[in-house]
């Protein structure tokens, strides 16, 4: 799926090309919306203090909700991209490696058994659930003497993830918080705050930052393990460095915005088209472009049936389906 | 001195003894082919020396230090490893997976140096894959391939090459290509080179010395002469062998053979 004519475009330019798609949606973002603003209107919100209704709203609803949007774009993108690399398996993804239902499972419970907990909470409990989800469908997948391949993650994943679902939905059933878990899981990002922003901001930079920092030990991982050992790497340090960052980057995504299926599958797979495999090219471009993606899956949710919320993981899904299918049907070869 | 040495290693999967009891010695600066039935070890001793897997009893040892203290990436510095057909390289291009090769060479930051750049350039010239550089590895035939995967073992910049079944489903022009730009690095750059190799004519013409193994075990080992032998390989492959000299090379060639029955 790597493209030719793309590829002659130096890599430099590439990354400017896709911070400057982010900035301008970001941008957008601010500006449209259920309630009518312009650009001047953003304008001044952000530059002076006036205490208009308007200005107010900018600031404080629209603001931390799309700075939340980007991070979680950004962080769902690096984390699949990490994923997929680190079990050479190009169907990975947090969603499908039972981490998402992990975070569900824990968030039900939380919201069941300690109904008055804070945001900080929920968030630790999401953390613990993405690993135990994850370690669970690494566990049984490496049952087998030869290790986990593609095809056992996989299939783990599929049954670990729908019996946390179970266990998720039959304690949402149980104690009537069916209501509550499902705003948390597909609210998106309504009503997001400054203090959460906040809270998630630091782990999820720091996260990325890492990552990055890691690329290239990525990248020897994802030929082979024994081409990582024979190069000298420390593998199994590395690949526990990754997998706490998977954990730690769908843990707070997961705390943010609930389920996402299908977006660190599908971001990796564009960055690849227009930068290759190399995971130092991966991982930069994915946190930008999975932000970018995010931001206009936000904004159209926010505005396609104003004033009315249409959930971001639908619009995700519609949006990205068509162009996955066209890069499916262009017969990549990223991977196999 | 010899290098690089086993003693008494026993190499185990899970409860299954794949090795055991082997004591061998790599010669410096010689091409060392190991021969031997499917599933007799050779594969498991290559990795087991150059610390792929781990080893259960006995020792690798390395510059009179054992490979199992010795820190990862400063094995690396001695001895690159090629795995039996490495996975694929997706969509790499052949510099940027050629680069990789000087990973053990690298801080924690990565910036290539003036030198790792000439290393790179070097290695990509010698395997004759430099006019591919910008290529995506997986858009290069299977012997331009193997090349681009020997020029990453080159620029790892190593004394010591192990390769497994380097010449695995090439044709016989590209597998002599691949053969003969190993003895060529071993003649001018005194590189040691360790593979295991499944042609015996392929295995008498370009190794200095031949281990032949079976059941985990080492039956012989010398020089070609000694090993492509009636007897040797009757005890190797259960073959009945006719050796001739090949008239080019004057080595040992198995002319023909058939199946020894009923032994």
């Amino acid at each position: 799926m790597f493209n030719y004519r793309l590829q002659r475009i130096p890599y430099s330019i590439k990354l400017g090309m896709s911070l400057i798609l982010m900035i301008v949606l970001f941008g957008m973002a601010l500006v449209f919306g259920a309630a009518d603003t312009s650009v001047k209107d953003v304008i001044s919100a952000l530059l002076s203090t006036a205490p208009n209704d308007q200005a107010i709203m900018l600031r404080e609803i629209r603001f931390p909700r799309e700075v939340a949007a980007a991070l979680i774009g950004a962080a769902l993108a690096v984390s699949g991209a990490i994923i997929q690399g680190m079990t050479r398996n190009p169907l990975a993804d947090p969603g499908l490696l039972g981490l998402t239902a992990g975070a569900n499972a824990a968030l039900a419970m939380t919201l069941a058994f300690w109904p008055s907990v804070n945001y900080f909470g929920v968030m630790l409990a999401c953390f613990a659930g993405a690993a135990v989800g994850a370690i669970l469908v690494f566990g049984f997948s490496s049952f087998h003497p030869e290790g986990f391949t593609t095809l056992r993650i996989v299939l783990a994943g599929a049954t670990i993830s729908a019996f946390l679902y179970a266990i998720a939905e039959g304690i949402g059933l149980y104690f009537k918080i069916s209501q509550q878990v499902s705003m948390w899981t597909a609210g998106g990002m309504i009503g997001t705050t400054w203090n959460q922003v906040l809270l998630i901001a630091p782990i999820v930079l720091v996260g990325i930052a890492i990552s990055i920092m890691c690329s290239r030990q990525l990248t020897i991982l994802s030929l082979s393990e024994e081409m990582a050992l024979g190069l000298g790497q420390r593998v199994r340090l590395i690949k526990s460095i990754l997998f706490v960052l998977v954990i730690i980057l769908t843990g707070a995504s997961v705390a943010l915005v609930g389920n996402l299926a299908f977006f660190g599958l599908m971001v990796p797979h564009i960055v690849r088209a227009i930068v290759g495999t190399d995971y130092r090219f991966v991982l930069p471009m994915s946190a930008i472009l999975g932000a970018s993606f995010m931001l206009l899956a936000d904004t159209i949710g926010r505005t396609i049936n104003a004033p009315y919320e249409t959930p971001v993981a639908a619009v995700v899904a519609i949006m990205g389906l068509p162009f996955f299918l066209y890069i499916v049907r262009k017969g990549g070869r990223s991977f196999s | 001195m010899v290098r690089l040495q086993a003693k008494d290693l026993q190499i185990r999967y899970a409860d299954r003894t794949i090795v055991e009891n082997l004591s061998v010695s790599i010669p410096d600066e010689k091409i060392t082919v190991i021969i031997g039935p499917n599933g007799c070890g050779k594969s498991t001793l290559l990795k087991a020396m150059t610390r792929i897997i781990p080893h259960q009893k006995g020792s690798v040892v390395l510059d009179g230090e054992s490979i199992v203290k010795e820190p990862t990436k400063r094995l690396a510095q001695k001895i690159a490893v090629l795995p039996q057909t490495p996975e694929s390289a997706g969509a790499l291009t052949v510099g940027e997976l050629v680069s990789y090769g000087r990973f053990p060479h690298q801080n924690r930051f990565g910036r290539l140096t003036k030198k790792d750049l000439e290393m790179i350039d070097w290695a990509l010239e010698v395997t004759g894959t430099k006019f591919f550089k910008s290529h995506p590895v997986d858009s290069l035939s299977g012997g331009q391939r193997q090349r681009v995967w020997i020029a990453l073992a080159l620029a790892q910049e190593t004394d010591m090459i192990f390769l497994d079944e380097p010449t695995t489903y090439l044709d016989m022009a590209h597998q002599l290509e691949i053969l003969e730009l190993l003895q060529q690095l071993n003649v001018t750059e005194k590189r040691t080179i360790v593979m295991v190799l499944h042609d015996l004519n392929h295995a008498a013409r370009f190794a200095d010395y031949i281990i032949g193994m079976k059941f985990g075990k080492i039956v012989k080992s010398g020089p070609s002469e000694e090993i492509i032998t009636k007897p040797v390989l009757r005890e190797l492959f259960q073959i009945d062998a006719e050796i001739g000299e090949d008239p080019r090379t004057g080595k040992p060639i198995c002319i023909t053979y058939n199946l020894v029955r009923g032994d």
